[in-house]
């Protein structure tokens, strides 16, 4: 059932998102579930059969409840729309994912800020993904290019035995502002987690990323994933950690930064840790600057310095 | 097309070039044939302008045109270009952006074609990454479909066998015989006396010079003759005087 009024808030959220490169088609069509949250109102909503979304509005933004039903293959993404679309502003939303067991899933959340001066986005999830379920969850942030935003996600993702998440986020247009991402994931058995976080720091922006993988259930894996692209004064602190507690668990951290310039820093801190002798936990932090071969590489295809950066950078936060 | 005069590079107090003197004509492949350590693919970066290297003295003229001190994009858009020995892998790029960024204003459907060329599957190809996912013999194969979608007026191929299986090899030298015809010019750097075969004339090179000249078959055996075994290797001057 289509449930949503068509305000200005609305029309505005659909332009800012199909501005920002959001296909419009995903947030009308009657076939794929979404939401569209501006500020702390539900403007749009739709939901299908197998897939359940209830909403509250708080006085600081929008409590979501997403549910999947047991077995339930949901075959098209479902849409979130989180936005703001004046200077200032606080939104917090308040999430909780129940991915029931033996469902499929895969939300597409997009968050735009195209005019943020000083608005803070908070999304604080409590994510259960149910026996040999999957659950899939990718972020991408649209934001202006002032750097007014502040993004503050926290997740804690529970997998039960066999369950599969998977999520990325990815802040490659505009400027970041401050993002302090914090995901955690606790694996039953032979369940997998896959963390993946791209962005692109400029101008003064202030990248945190926590990435907590523990491999508590026999046989379950995990891969960290940080890809970090730094310019101007931006700075980035990606902290990458996992526990093997299990035998057969098998963990990876894989950290790239690229610094390019001489202002921007570059931290990475990787935890790696095992307390079950058959458990493998393994990690790779690379921190430097643009690789001059694949400069020069483009360069002999008559790209100038700076086109070359950004075909390498846009391939490397795709 | 590519004049090299009275080149010389020295590092570190090393002569790696000393006075190179080099022709490649409108058309034509010219090889330039040496063991490792010679100074090939330090002539072929300097040519390009890459990997930080000037010329401590000498000139290079690309159609009358002093092309020295140029930076590297502006000879790219001169017409010149390079495959590296060893290609640079990037994360996230496709075959298919690759081939149209070398292709410039060319249609992928204008360019896909040189995968064929080069014997890889457009279809299998096209969409991926070139990243660590692809073998060395596919990445350098993907580098030569890249410099014929490219079609410059000289492409310089530093080694393009090396990393290339022995059955592959035939669909490789045919791409450059087929970027020649399509209106390249090569400068084809390589130890492999099989590779030159291809070219027009081939410069037998040691120890940071060209010593000699010739058509491939009288290099070949000259070659042969002088340099298997090497008497001294990487030795500089005055031991190449004595060949």
């Amino acid at each position: 059932m289509i449930n949503y009024s068509l305000t200005k808030e609305y029309t505005d959220m659909v332009d800012a998102y199909q501005k920002s490169g959001g296909n419009r088609d995903a947030l009308v069509s009657p076939e794929a579930a979404r939401l569209v949250i501006h500020e702390n109102r539900v403007l749009g909503q739709n939901n299908i059969d197998g897939v359940k979304i209830e909403t509250v509005e708080t006085t600081r933004g929008v409590n979501v409840h997403l549910m999947t039903e047991e077995g339930i293959k949901i075959a098209r993404p479902v849409h979130l729309c989180f936005g703001m679309l004046p200077e200032q502003g606080l939104q917090e939303i308040i999430m909780k994912v129940d991915a029931r067991d033996n469902s499929e899933i895969s939300v597409i959340a997009h968050c735009i800020f195209p005019n943020a001066v000083k608005v803070i986005h908070k999304m604080d999830a409590n994510i259960r993904v149910g026996r040999y379920a999957k659950f899939e969850y990718h972020e991408t942030h649209y934001h202006g290019d002032y750097g007014g935003v502040e993004v503050v996600p926290k997740a804690k993702i529970y997998i039960d035995q066999g369950g599969v998440y998977q999520s990325s986020m990815v802040i490659s247009q505009g400027t970041v502002g401050k993002l302090d991402y914090d995901f955690e994931v606790f694996c039953g058995p032979d369940a997998v987690a896959e963390l993946v976080v791209k962005a692109y720091g400029k101008k003064n922006d202030d990248i945190k990323i926590k990435e907590i993988i523990h491999l508590d259930g026999a046989g379950s894996h995990g891969i960290a994933k940080s890809r970090i692209v730094l310019s101007d004064k931006a700075k980035a602190e990606v902290r990458g950690e996992t526990y093997g507690n299990a035998p057969e668990a098998r963990g990876h951290v894989d950290c790239i930064e690229l610094v390019n310039g001489t202002e921007a820093m570059a931290t990475a801190i990787p935890i790696v840790s095992v307390t079950n002798d058959k458990a493998k936990v393994t990690h790779e932090a690379a921190i430097g600057s643009i690789d001059k071969k694949q400069i020069e590489t483009l360069m002999a295809r008559g790209l100038n310095e700076n086109e070359s950066i950004d075909v390498i950078v846009k391939g490397i936060l795709k | 097309m590519l004049e090299v005069k009275n080149l010389y590079l020295t590092l570190n107090n090393r002569t790696i070039l000393n006075d190179v003197n080099l022709k490649v004509e409108p058309g034509e492949i010219h090889g330039v044939l040496g063991k490792n350590g010679t100074g090939k693919s330090t002539l072929a970066y300097l040519v390009m302008g890459v990997n930080n290297y000037r010329p401590t003295s000498g000139q290079l003229l690309f159609n009358g045109q002093d092309i020295t001190d140029l930076p590297v994009y502006d000879r790219a858009r001169m017409g010149i270009s390079l495959a590296w020995q060893e290609p640079a892998r990037f994360e996230g790029l496709s075959v298919r952006e690759y081939l149209i960024i070398s292709g410039r204003s060319r249609r992928i459907e204008d360019v896909e074609e040189f995968l064929d060329v080069v014997g890889l599957d457009p279809s299998e190809y096209i969409e991926r990454n070139i990243d660590n996912t692809l073998s060395g013999g596919e990445r350098k194969r993907i580098e030569m479909a890249s410099i014929l979608a490219m079609r410059p007026k000289l492409a310089i191929l530093d080694e393009p066998d090396s990393g290339i299986d022995i059955l592959a090899l035939p669909s490789l030298l045919n791409a450059i015989v087929e970027m020649n015809k399509m209106g390249s010019s090569v400068l084809l750097i390589t130890h492999n006396e099989k590779v030159v075969e291809i070219a027009h004339r081939v410069s037998v090179m040691c120890a940071g010079r060209i010593l000699k000249t010739g058509a491939p078959d009288q290099m070949n055996l000259w070659f042969k003759l002088n340099c298997q075994p090497c008497i001294h290797v990487n030795e500089p001057d005055k031991e190449s005087e004595k060949i």
